[in-house]
């Protein structure tokens, strides 16, 4: 398969099953809601070492949100409930509750077949030292916290599904800025799917991992097989024109989600095509057997 | 189907409990079993048909006509369905009701939607003492749900209510949400002497410049991002209260006499 002279390799990215969250953060412009959101979604690149994946899934106008203030929604996975339940806590408290007339609400109430509950403000209310209190409106719980700027307002719990975590492509180019820009091209698309986060820095891991290494104590490390300056000494999946491989790796709410984006991201590095220095799109998987979620670059870009 | 409806035949010289004439009670009964139902009326009791004319059939919508404020306990209990009732209601109106919607077009007495925990109660009218306030013995008012009312109520509203809002259009009588444990109440007229006596917990949300008792303390002039939502989750309700999107308020905090945390939030 050739689109616009860009090769799409015959394989798939392997996916794994993961808990993921929304969180509706609101401030008093938008200028802080993002303060909080890129606050709370920060470090969270990886769930090797960061417990959680996050990413700003999208803007809110003011009619969208609970209490008629600007906001963005986050995404947020994690590989179990428990991580994702502390990692949640843990980072409205530092990270909402801290920051300047923001709020948060549940993003995700029905529309989905199991949804569980999970605690978001309920148990920042301490902080209120007896003076917080709680308010009841249309049966969902909402608490006030006294806060030096005034009130942190917050709703009890959000609502945690089944989701889906680890879709990729790999951009193959002629030259390390032609690798960059595709994948600009393509976080811009993808930006613009809901349901999904692309949650490495600017949306683009350029550290792609195998299993295992030289070194007993590391359990992944650097993918030399798609490593340009290894060439000639490895056995490479890069042809000679090859000089720059990135990765943009996909979480979602569910798996059509990642479908979605996958094929707006690809379809954005295509139409840059070869004469841009895009020589092949490619995929990262660990032959098949680790993760059940299978995302065939071929079918998503038939 | 029709509505259930019951019409009064005649004015009533004694109280009358209609506890037993809900929707939940009279599912699937027949009109004849309705009929044959006894009435608790002083040491009397009166079957349904002797106080009533029956039409319609269907149990989960209950009309009653010409009512009066001699019939008491209308809705107590309920938990599903719909009950409208044209002309008055006695005392106890959505006593202990779990559930469901009663309409009254007229106005009632004391203790309406005591004990209430969820459902949905409106009064077109004016409402007696004691709305939502706890039955003398009991320890909660009303523990859930919503009340709307577009008349005045009077004294005592709100009285160790633990959940649950009231929205009042009119006036307000003295004592207005006294012992309030928690919940919220609305009153868009005046309020009497001694509101929020004895407060523990819970809002009063008032346009009007109350008269405040000396153990309910100024906390200044906020704006609260909680009253945008609040006011947000009313904007389909049938009452005036549908229409304020405003979050600047002047906070008073008690009553500081019995912990204090309650608040009376007057609009600026």
């Amino acid at each position: 398969m050739i689109i616009n002279g860009v090769t799409i390799d015959d394989t798939f990215a392997e996916a794994f099953g993961m808990r993921g969250t929304r969180v509706i953060i609101t401030a008093q412009n938008l200028r802080w809601a993002y303060n909080a959101a890129r606050a709370m979604t920060g470090f969270a690149t990886s769930v090797i070492a960061c417990g959680v994946e996050a990413g700003i899934e999208r803007e809110l106008t003011p009619e969208e949100t609970p209490d008629g203030r600007p906001g963005v929604s986050i995404l947020m996975f994690a590989m179990g409930s428990a991580v994702l339940m502390k990692q949640l806590e843990t980072r409205m408290g530092q990270c909402v509750l801290t920051c300047p007339t923001a709020a948060a609400f549940s993003g995700i109430n029905d529309g989905y077949e199991e949804i569980t509950k999970i605690n978001l403000g309920k148990n920042l209310r301490f902080f209120g030292d007896g003076f917080q209190t709680s308010k009841l409106f249309n049966g969902k719980r909402y608490w006030r916290v006294p806060v030096m700027d005034g009130e942190f307002l917050t709703e009890e719990s959000t609502g945690m599904i089944r989701s889906v975590g680890g879709g990729n492509f790999l951009i193959l180019a002629e030259s390390q800025p032609q690798a960059l820009a595709a994948c600009e091209a393509a976080i811009d698309a993808m930006s613009k799917v809901p349901n999904v986060i692309m949650p490495f820095p600017g949306g683009v891991v350029r550290s792609g991992s195998k299993v295992g290494s030289k070194y007993k104590s590391l359990i992944a490390s650097t993918n030399d097989a798609f490593c340009p300056t290894l060439k000639g000494i490895t056995k490479t999946e890069l042809s000679p024109e090859i000089e720059s491989v990135m990765e943009i790796v996909i979480d979602g709410l569910t798996d059509p989600d990642i479908r979605i984006a996958m094929r707006a991201g690809i379809t954005a590095v295509c139409e840059l095509g070869a004469k841009n220095g895009i020589k092949r799109i490619s995929a990262g998987n660990y032959g098949g057997k680790l993760g059940p979620y299978h995302f065939k670059l071929r079918e998503i870009m038939a | 189907m029709s509505a259930l409806t019951f019409t009064l035949k005649a004015p009533l010289q004694q109280r009358v409990d209609l506890s037993a004439l809900t929707p939940d009670n009279l599912a699937g009964k027949s009109v004849a079993d309705i009929a044959a139902i006894l009435l608790v009326s002083g040491r009397e009791k009166l079957r349904v048909d002797s106080v009533f004319d029956i039409a319609g059939s269907d149990a989960a919508d209950i009309v009653f006509n010409n009512a009066s404020g001699k019939l008491d306990f209308i809705g107590s209990h309920m938990k599903t369905g719909k009950i409208t009732i044209n002309g008055g209601a006695g005392s106890y109106l959505g006593l202990q009701m779990r559930g469901g919607h009663i309409v009254l077009n007229g106005n009632a007495d004391a203790f309406a939607a005591s004990g209430m925990a969820n459902g949905l109660i409106e009064i077109k009218g004016n409402v007696g003492d004691f709305l939502a306030a706890a039955l003398p013995g009991d320890r909660k008012g009303m523990k859930g749900g919503m009340v709307l009312i577009s008349g005045n109520v009077g004294e005592r509203a709100g009285d160790q209510m633990r959940r649950g809002i009231i929205l009042i259009e009119g006036n307000a009588g003295a004592y207005l949400a006294s012992r309030m444990l928690a919940g919220t109440i609305g009153v868009l007229g005046s309020v009497g002497e001694y509101v929020g006596y004895g407060m523990r917990r819970g809002t009063l949300l008032l346009m009007q410049e109350p008269r405040l008792h000396a153990t309910v303390q100024d906390c200044g002039t906020h704006t609260l991002p909680f009253l945008s939502l609040m006011f947000k989750s009313f904007r389909d309700l049938p009452s005036k209260f549908a229409q304020i999107n405003q979050n600047r308020v002047q906070r008073y905090a008690g009553d500081i006499a019995n912990d204090g945390k309650g608040e009376i939030l007057v609009f600026k």
